[in-house]
């Protein structure tokens, strides 16, 4: 059972797939939220712009989404720049420029999972908080929150598996350095490139399969749970 | 406190205009639907925002469309119970129940949790979930919902129209104590005469987008608009009498009207009780001379004051009997055989009687 045991580079790559990942859902979460309420309740002009924007990664050649962040995020990038100047935010060739096109290349898919939810949600419900003195941040806080909860999970979940699995956009953007942005897309590609490589790559799937199946698992159970607890009259 | 109203509204093509002022009891916006009512009340509510006009509770201006003041929903605190009882399905029944809590400014007067629990029968459902409730049920919560976010009024929104008959019958006295037992004033609408007879003091009667009668229950609901803004099968009299006796072994009461007495089957109240009693018109027959030999107890002699045709072979007659107005409601043909006409006399033979304690 020798050709099981991971390297340590594997073990780094593993590790840092799922670093970048929950950064990528965990910071893209709270504009997915925002991008989703602007989609589904408001009523303004640019608003199918916004809609092909925030959907345009899922259509476009993820090389073309790499390098479209290479250009505006790079540190010579006008937004990139700036981030570096006054943040001391650096994306490029590190694994916070990972977790920015992961996040990218997931949000088409959290946005539209909440999106659906926030249009089933009976607007007759907030109504009826808003009469009981609840003003507009208290009525999402207690009623639309708790009512599209499932829908941001299995968002939070689809675009962590995009994350997972995130390869064209990411080594155009990044590159692939080892222990710095080699996720393991890029280390199974990485092994397919050199002689002898395919016990590695055999490997890095498995655990790929592993953490695929144990995510779906898991957007199950909470699905599950909370479905319960928001049971719909 | 009065609530004072006067809006203007349109909605494609329906039109509300309508004014009208309310004391303090409960005040029935009732109309056939469509006639505007729920509008108005969602208006008064601040779920929507009128073209023209002002909404004033006891000095506090809501609305006032010269001024451009439009208060929020939210900071109007008048708790509103809806048709469906919209239960936020993620919250307990506790949890529904004190929603409002959080948010009733400090030093409001709260009603005690306890005592609208007791008040409204639902004690033993507090740890359920909405879904798991009656409609009846959920419609309860839904008021002591509204009721615990120590609201200044209290909108119902034809709260027992989605309900069956027995879930009604099984509202409708939790309403009656909610009446007698808070001093919120309530706006309850309605296109049912009965429950509108039963609960209201005072009548808003609403027909296409406006106002046709305002006045106490007695006086609107016996009008000769209602055979056209209420649902003509339930059109009655409404009359408010004293019990004068009651009679155990045939469980029979008394009531005396303005002129005339009325025995009651069935309906043990304390003598010297106001009643208010309610016939429906077509429960009505009416005869040219006095009839003998019949079961009826109650027999009133009148004279005709007004006949009213409905383009469905019906009349509706109205009759005057010494003060107590009574509506009978029957075919065109039995009132040409029985040439009746304004001015004429005539007997009314009632057969139903239907009692509420005021």
């Amino acid at each position: 059972m020798d050709w099981l045991t991971l390297s340590e580079d594997e073990v780094t790559a593993i590790r840092l797939s799922l670093l970048v990942s929950s950064v990528a859902v965990a910071a893209s979460l709270p504009f997915g939220i925002l991008a989703a309420l602007a989609l589904s309740r408001g009523r303004f002009f640019g608003k199918s712009i916004l809609n092909g924007v925030v959907h345009l990664p899922l259509i476009l050649p993820p090389v073309v989404t790499g390098f479209l962040l290479l250009i505006l995020f790079g540190r010579k990038g006008p937004i990139g720049a700036l981030l570096d100047q006054y943040f001391g935010i650096v994306f490029s060739f590190r694994w916070t420029g990972a977790a920015l096109a992961c996040a990218v290349m997931g949000f088409p898919l959290l946005v539209r999972s909440i999106r659906l939810s926030l249009d089933a949600v009976d607007r007759k419900l907030e109504d009826a908080a808003g009469t009981l003195g609840a003003n507009p941040a208290w009525v999402f806080l207690t009623v639309t929150l708790p009512l599209i909860l499932p829908g941001i999970i299995a968002g939070m979940i689809l675009s962590f598996a995009k994350a997972m699995g995130e390869f064209g956009a990411t080594i155009t953007f990044v590159s692939n350095i080892p222990g710095e942005t080699q996720t393991l897309s890029a280390a199974i590609y990485t092994f397919t490139q050199v002689p002898g490589g395919d016990l590695g790559a055999m490997r890095l799937t498995i655990v790929a399969i592993v953490i695929s199946m144990a995510a779906l698992l898991a957007s199950e159970f909470l699905a599950h749970v909370i479905g319960k607890r928001v049971n719909f009259e | 406190m009065t609530l004072s109203v006067q809006v203007r509204h349109r909605l494609g093509n329906f039109r509300l205009d309508a004014a009208f002022e309310a004391e303090g009891g409960v005040t029935a916006l009732f109309g056939r639907s469509g006639s505007g009512k729920t509008s108005l009340v969602r208006a008064i509510a601040g779920l929507i925002r009128p073209d023209e006009g002002h909404i004033t509770l006891g000095g506090d201006v809501l609305f006032d469309g010269k001024r451009g003041v439009f208060v929020p929903k939210h900071r109007r605190r008048f708790g509103i119970v809806f048709q469906e009882a919209r239960l936020f399905p993620h919250l307990s029944v506790r949890g529904n129940l004190t929603y409002g809590r959080w948010f009733a400014p400090r030093g409001a007067v709260t009603e005690e949790l306890d005592h609208v629990v007791d008040l409204l029968g639902i004690g033993h459902l507090l740890e359920r979930r909405p879904a798991n409730l009656s409609g009846g049920e959920r419609q309860r919560v839904a008021i002591g919902r509204a009721l615990l976010a120590a609201p200044r009024l209290l909108l119902m929104d034809e709260p027992l129209a989605a309900l069956d008959e027995e879930r009604k019958a099984e509202i409708l006295p939790y309403l009656e104590r909610l009446r007698d037992e808070t001093k919120v004033p309530i706006v309850y609408v309605s296109h049912a005469v009965h429950e509108v007879a039963r609960l209201a003091d005072r009548v808003v009667m609403m027909r296409e987008g406006e106002v046709e009668a305002v006045g106490p229950v007695s006086d609107v609901l016996s009008g000769p608009g209602l055979a056209t803004a209420a649902n003509r099968r339930e059109a009655g009299s409404v009359l408010t009498g004293v019990v004068e006796a009651f009679d155990p072994p045939h469980r029979l009461a008394t009531v005396r009207l303005q002129s005339n007495r009325l025995h009651v089957p069935n309906a043990e109240v304390g003598v010297g009780k106001t009643v208010r009693l309610h016939i429906p018109a077509r429960d009505v027959m009416l005869a040219t001379g006095r009839p003998t030999g019949l079961s009826a107890l109650n027999i009133l002699e009148g004279t005709i004051e007004a006949i009213a045709a409905d383009g469905e072979g019906m009349i509706t007659v109205r009759i005057g009997c010494g003060g107590d107005i009574v509506h009978a409601r029957i075919t065109a043909l039995s009132g040409e055989r029985l040439e009746l006409a304004p001015g004429k006399v005539v007997f009314a033979i009632i057969k139903t009687v239907a009692l509420d304690l005021r």
